[in-house]
């Protein structure tokens, strides 16, 4: 039978979609009613029987944790300082010209994406009840972000010769960020043991998700070698790090390095758990990268060596790039992973985000505070971890460098 | 004879034969001097706590006492037992948990495919939030937000055959005397284990769904539409044609999502519940024996990680089989 073309009314797109048979009209409404009683039910609870006041007093203990009052401005101009170097990244991301996309400075996600930070820096505050200046800092972080991304955008394209210079920034500021939340260079040290709440989550899933990559595609490399001593070594490893589960390697960090090193050389408590997560998301993302070695044609790699590039040379310009845009979904994927384990710090004792919040309603004032300080951090998380997601399919779309046209 | 040759004499650390020796050679040096040193230096500081490696603990009373014990147990009874009693109840959550997960997985998973556009979005929405959320997060929030907010006594959710309270879920029958609940005949849970398995199921039937709705998407379009133009009804369609199909596609991705499992069972300790690494956890603390205490985790933990691939090997082979 052939289908006759038919205009496809709003009408009928509904009862195809939701009320095509009986049985499908019956989960129809049996599930809309479920939502809406569970919509209203949330909705009464947030707007009348919660208190949020535990978020509202709290909200530098969850971000900063311990973190020195008088040390804070530190943390306000990394904060400054990464607002600008976003802002000139995402400008000049843009303004790179990119074949069968009309270069637009101001795309349409891009006005969404800055009307959702202005609204962000605006509401944000005003919902935790921050002080005024505050309120204005936010404020003025917002504008230099959109102001930078303007920047970018505007003089980017014009400066071709700065351009290596942007790769630099990124690592410029992460040290440059370590220096000013750990001090040195002059400025007062603050222990690992006094960041807490969000930094620590934050830093400590940035530190491992730095280190574990390069480590990952050794590891990834050393699975693939001919040399036996060197595939079994990263076997070993890898099937060692995948079997445990998280929580009995950070036991094993916190309790035997100790005994492993000479004494007084085992790093603070914090180091040990940022290397433990490091060496834990190396084993899984050199799988990772493993498939995308995997799934590359072995003629990639003869064609670069019959062409007289060095091992190290075939791989470093052939071979791993090639794998990586392959391997990238699964890698973001234990990125995210990398995240959320974060939270198994507070397990240990450490004061991450979830550590703190679990301190916060041990206090009296918030006991039963349970379901708000909860929903505040799955929200938070969710976040981040959706952001990730979207970004990496985002960056999947851009690498695309499959051989079929792009849509013009 | 390449000595007759003329030419270019190539020294001997450029030689292509022996380049891969010396590499290995380099290697092995530095492992050996990496673990020569780790040893020595664990030897070293044991001997200075006087904790060298002896297994003679073992046997000496534990002391502490293991809430729900599934094998009996009391603080008398010596450390082995203790532990072992943990690995019994980590062992319990894993097997009811994979259970619950792959049953939730299947359907959230299969709903994917379903043809009202509502139960589809459910089941994206539902993988969507879950996955991108902590497990550790959602335990605790099972934990205190939903079981142990349950009401006791007279209060207490009652449904045929079900009562849920605040001292435990009773399956069965169950009276309220003296404002506590008794159970009569049937199966008590307490809150804390409803807490964990509630969570790992959900939490896992999450990546569970996403492996069933891969393998069913795997299945060619025709197949579908054979089975339709063969008069088959959409469930028959989908649990005659296109599940045992989809099956050697899921197998392997399950596989990996049962170990996850087996392993993030560790996170009991969050919700109350005594598992193997909380007994662990309260043994290391007593005792100090923080190497072996370590070994025994990792080693239990390799040997669930090991049986649960062996079985799931087996199954792969059961499904490969059918094919012609």
């Amino acid at each position: 039978m052939v289908p006759i073309p038919q205009p496809d009314s709003a009408w009928r797109r509904v009862r195809r979609q939701l009320f095509a048979s009986r049985l499908d009209g019956l989960i129809t409404v049996v599930l809309l009613v479920l939502l809406l009683s569970a919509a209203l039910g949330i909705g009464h609870w947030a707007l009348s029987q919660a208190q949020w006041a535990v978020i509202q007093v709290n909200s530098t203990l969850f971000t900063l944790g311990r973190y020195p009052l008088e040390q804070q401005w530190r943390l306000w101009l990394l904060t400054a300082l990464l607002a600008g170097a976003s802002g000139l990244s995402w400008g000049l991301l843009r303004a790179e010209p990119r074949a069968g996309v009309n270069a637009r400075p101001w795309p349409r996600n891009d006005r969404i994406a800055v009307l959702l930070l202005l609204a962000l820096a605006l509401l944000l505050p005003a919902a935790l009840q921050l002080t005024a200046l505050i309120h204005l800092r936010w404020l003025a972080l917002a504008v230099l972000l959109v102001l930078a991304r303007w920047a970018a955008g505007r003089w980017g394209p014009l400066r071709g010769r700065w351009r290596p210079l942007v790769g630099l920034l990124w690592p410029v500021l992460y040290l440059l960020g370590m220096v000013l939340i750990g001090g040195g260079l002059g400025l007062s040290p603050v222990p690992p043991g006094e960041w807490g709440g969000l930094l620590l989550t934050l830093l400590s899933a940035s530190f491992a998700m730095l280190l574990c990559f390069p480590l990952g595609v050794l590891l990834a490399l050393g699975r693939r070698s001919a040399l036996p001593l060197l595939r079994w070594g990263s076997v070993l490893y890898i099937e060692f790090i995948r079997g445990a589960p998280l929580i009995t390697l950070l036991f094993l960090g916190q309790n035997i390095l100790g005994f492993l090193l000479p004494g007084g050389l085992a790093p603070d408590r914090v180091w040990r758990a940022a290397w433990v997560l490091t060496f834990f998301s190396a084993a899984y993302v050199a799988e990772a990268v493993r498939a995308g070695l995997v799934a590359l044609p072995p003629g990639q790699l003869e064609a670069a060596r019959s062409l007289g590039l060095a091992m190290p040379q075939a791989l470093v310009h052939v071979v791993i790039p090639q794998a990586l845009r392959v391997a990238l979904p699964a890698m973001v994927g234990q990125f995210i992973i990398l995240l959320q384990d974060t939270t198994l710090l507070s397990l240990i004792g450490l004061l991450d985000l979830l550590g703190i919040a679990r301190t916060v309603m041990a206090n009296p004032a918030f006991l039963g505070r349970n379901a708000e300080v909860y929903l505040v951090l799955a929200l938070l998380f969710w976040c981040c971890c959706a952001a990730l997601g979207l970004g990496s399919r985002a960056l999947e779309t851009r690498l695309n460098t499959s051989h079929t046209p792009a849509k013009a | 004879m390449r000595s007759a040759s003329p030419g270019p004499v190539i020294p001997w650390w450029r030689d292509r034969r022996l380049i891969p020796w010396l590499v290995q050679g380099a290697l092995a040096v530095v492992l050996l001097v990496v673990v020569a040193f780790l040893v020595g230096n664990l030897v070293r500081n044991l001997t200075a706590a006087g904790l060298l490696l002896s297994w003679q603990w073992l046997g000496q009373p534990a002391g502490f006492d293991v809430a729900e014990p599934l094998l009996p147990f009391d603080a008398g009874m010596p450390y082995w037992r203790g532990l072992l009693t943990g690995l019994v109840n980590t062992l319990r959550v894993v097997l009811l948990g994979l259970v619950g997960a792959t049953l939730l997985g299947t359907l959230a998973g299969s709903a994917a495919f379903s043809s009202n556009a509502l139960l589809r979005a459910l089941a994206r929405g539902y993988v969507e939030l879950i996955r991108n959320i902590p497990l550790l997060l959602q335990l605790l929030f099972w934990y205190f937000v939903v079981f142990l907010a349950l009401p006791n006594g007279a209060q207490a959710i009652q449904l045929p055959g079900l009562v849920l309270a605040k001292s435990g879920l009773y399956l069965g029958r169950a009276a309220l005397a003296d404002g506590v609940w008794q159970l009569q005949s049937g199966l008590r849970i307490t809150v804390e284990f409803a807490a964990l398995l509630t969570g790992l199921v959900v939490f896992s039937g999450a990546f569970i769904a996403e492996v069933v709705r891969g393998g069913i998407a795997a299945v060619p379009a025709g197949q579908w539409e054979a089975a339709r133009s063969l008069g088959l009804a959409p469930a028959q369609t989908m649990g005659r044609i296109v599940l045992p199909q989809a099956l050697r596609v899921i197998v392997p991705g399950l596989n990996n999502q049962y170990i996850s499992l087996a392993k993030s069972s560790s996170l009991a300790v969050a919700c109350g519940y005594t598992d193997l690494y909380s007994v662990a956890e309260t043994t290391l603390n007593q005792t100090g024996r923080a190497v072996e205490v370590v070994l025994i985790l990792l080693g239990s933990y390799l040997v669930i990680d090991l049986l649960i691939s062996a079985v799931m090997n087996g199954v792969n082979r059961l499904v490969q089989l059918q094919e012609r």
